[in-house]
């Protein structure tokens, strides 16, 4: 096991995700961020926190997406995933949407963000934004736009992310 | 998660958990029929028969938009107009079905008994839509679902099933879902429509007394006379039942507390329910009617995995 991002890393990391927000979209007047369920909404719920803080006075329209429908490997996987709550109570009909997942890795859980966030509405456009990037394992032509930190990692390894909201501490490790 | 039977036969070979599952899925699915587009593209490489052998109006549809809402595939095929006035089988019939590429079957039957007896002869899911007196297992899901939803838990509620509990597969799946839930049952109706057996066999009350168990019961399930399916004269006549078990807005004012009216469709107005009672505030009657569609989607999403022989492609 191997540590990507410790506690202080971390932080130091969202903080700078929250900076290169603000410099593409200033104000936030017209952009909203969508949490992937279920481990996305950790890492947004941390941004969206964090981004109130930098504006304050600004709301910040903030939704969680479910996309336990909109999967392609819900056949061929043997458990059957149990759906989260999708959360989104305004439109994305023309907003900026910044989507936001902690993992990037085969790009296939983007791609179902994709198709149920388009059940929505249709926004204006689309960004994505994660913790870690799995080079080199994507397989689907999916990149981020925000990216915490890139890492190369093999087949057999697992990016594990870990909260203090949940598991106790902050921290990105490595399994083999 | 996901359930421990490969079909959907009866609420009693479920467990606990497996109901819990179902109205988990079901809170999601119900979110997805609230917005504009309602519809996911879960099952959409998945075809779906609906064998109805018996007449049905809420279930048939409610099926087929639970399935067409999941992005399913739909097939209809009702016994009339069929070869099976030709003499076929009901293998015969089902399996020249399935050789056509079929997923999943929905099946309701007259005879008791029918999907299970299928269920040893196919290899897909099989859901019953219910089967002559036995087992009506989605309705039930849906009714606990409705029950949870209006007082917030089944556990420790105490229902009263009123009517033709002898020919009702309403009744049993009913009965069935809510012991496993952790509700009190009681039945009530004539004693001629209430089997003897049941008492002890299935640990409900049995009471002939309709006054006493509304002022039990925090919700009142009210069941229709199956006159289809009365071989012999049981009650004297229907306005005399009307008179007895029927259930009107007068007789609920008069209680102490506010029971939750039920009822699983067709009503018989004026026989086993009032039109007041029926339409008044606290009757749930359309609101079952709606959470069925989310709880079949649940029931066919979760049962849609068991599907054999899947080519396996990609992780």
């Amino acid at each position: 096991m191997k540590t990507i991002l410790n506690d202080k890393q971390l932080g130091i990391t969202i903080d700078r995700l929250c900076h290169q927000l603000l410099e593409n979209h200033l104000r936030f007047e017209n952009t909203v961020l969508i949490g992937l369920q279920p481990r996305g909404i950790y890492l947004s719920d941390r941004i969206h926190q964090k981004l109130t803080q930098l504006l304050p006075g600004t709301p910040i329209p903030y939704g969680k997406l479910d996309i336990t429908f909109y999967r392609d490997d819900f056949k061929t996987n043997p458990a059957i995933h149990v759906p989260n709550e999708t959360d989104i109570d305004f439109s994305i009909e023309n907003k900026k949407v910044v989507l936001i997942d902690d993992v990037l890795y085969t790009g296939r859980t983007i791609r179902s963000a994709l198709d149920a966030m388009l059940d929505f509405g249709r926004p204006s456009s689309v960004e994505l934004l994660v913790l870690v990037d799995r080079r080199f394992s994507r397989q689907l032509p999916i990149q981020p736009d925000y990216t915490g930190r890139t890492i190369d990692a093999i087949v057999s390894q697992k990016v594990r992310v870990i909260w203090a909201e949940k598991d106790g501490k902050d921290e990105v490790v490595l399994v083999d | 998660m996901s359930l421990s039977v490969k079909h959907l036969l009866g609420i009693r070979d479920l467990q606990r958990s497996d109901i819990e599952t179902i109205f988990q899925t079901a809170d999601s699915f119900k979110d997805v029929l609230q917005r504009p587009i309602k519809k996911v593209p879960t099952l959409r490489d998945t075809t779906i028969v609906n064998v109805f052998f018996e007449n049905s109006t809420r279930t048939r549809i409610s099926f087929e938009l639970a399935e067409k809402r999941l992005g399913a595939d739909v097939v209809n095929f009702s016994a009339s107009g069929s070869s099976v006035s030709k003499g076929e089988t009901l293998i015969d019939t089902v399996n020249n079905i399935l050789a056509m590429k079929v997923d999943m079957v929905v099946m309701r039957h007259s005879a008791t008994g029918a999907p299970h007896f299928l269920s040893k002869h196919i290899d897909v899911p099989i859901l019953n839509a219910g089967d002559g007196i036995n087992e009506h297992p989605t309705q039930a899901l849906l009714d606990a679902f409705s029950i949870r939803e209006k007082l917030g838990s089944v556990e420790g509620k105490k229902v009263a099933i009123v009517g033709d509990i002898m020919h009702s597969r309403v009744a049993l799946s009913n009965i069935y879902c809510l012991k496993k839930l952790g509700a009190e049952v009681t039945v009530v109706g004539p004693p001629t429509l209430i089997p003897k057996y049941l008492a002890n066999a299935l640990g409900v009350n049995v009471t002939y007394n309709l006054r006493e168990a509304l002022e039990w019961c925090d919700v009142a399930n009210v069941l229709r006379i199956q006159l289809e399916r009365l071989k012999m004269p049981l009650f004297s006549s229907l306005r005399e039942y009307s008179l007895v078990y029927g259930i009107n807005k007068q007789l609920l004012d008069s209680l102490h507390k506010e029971v939750v009216i039920m009822h699983p469709g067709p009503i018989n107005r004026g026989v086993e329910l009032s039109s007041d009672a029926a339409d008044s505030k606290q009757s749930i009657i359309l609101q079952q009617v709606e959470n069925g569609v989310a709880v079949r989607m649940a029931a066919l999403y979760l049962l849609s995995g068991k599907t054999p022989n899947i080519t396996v492609t990609g992780n």
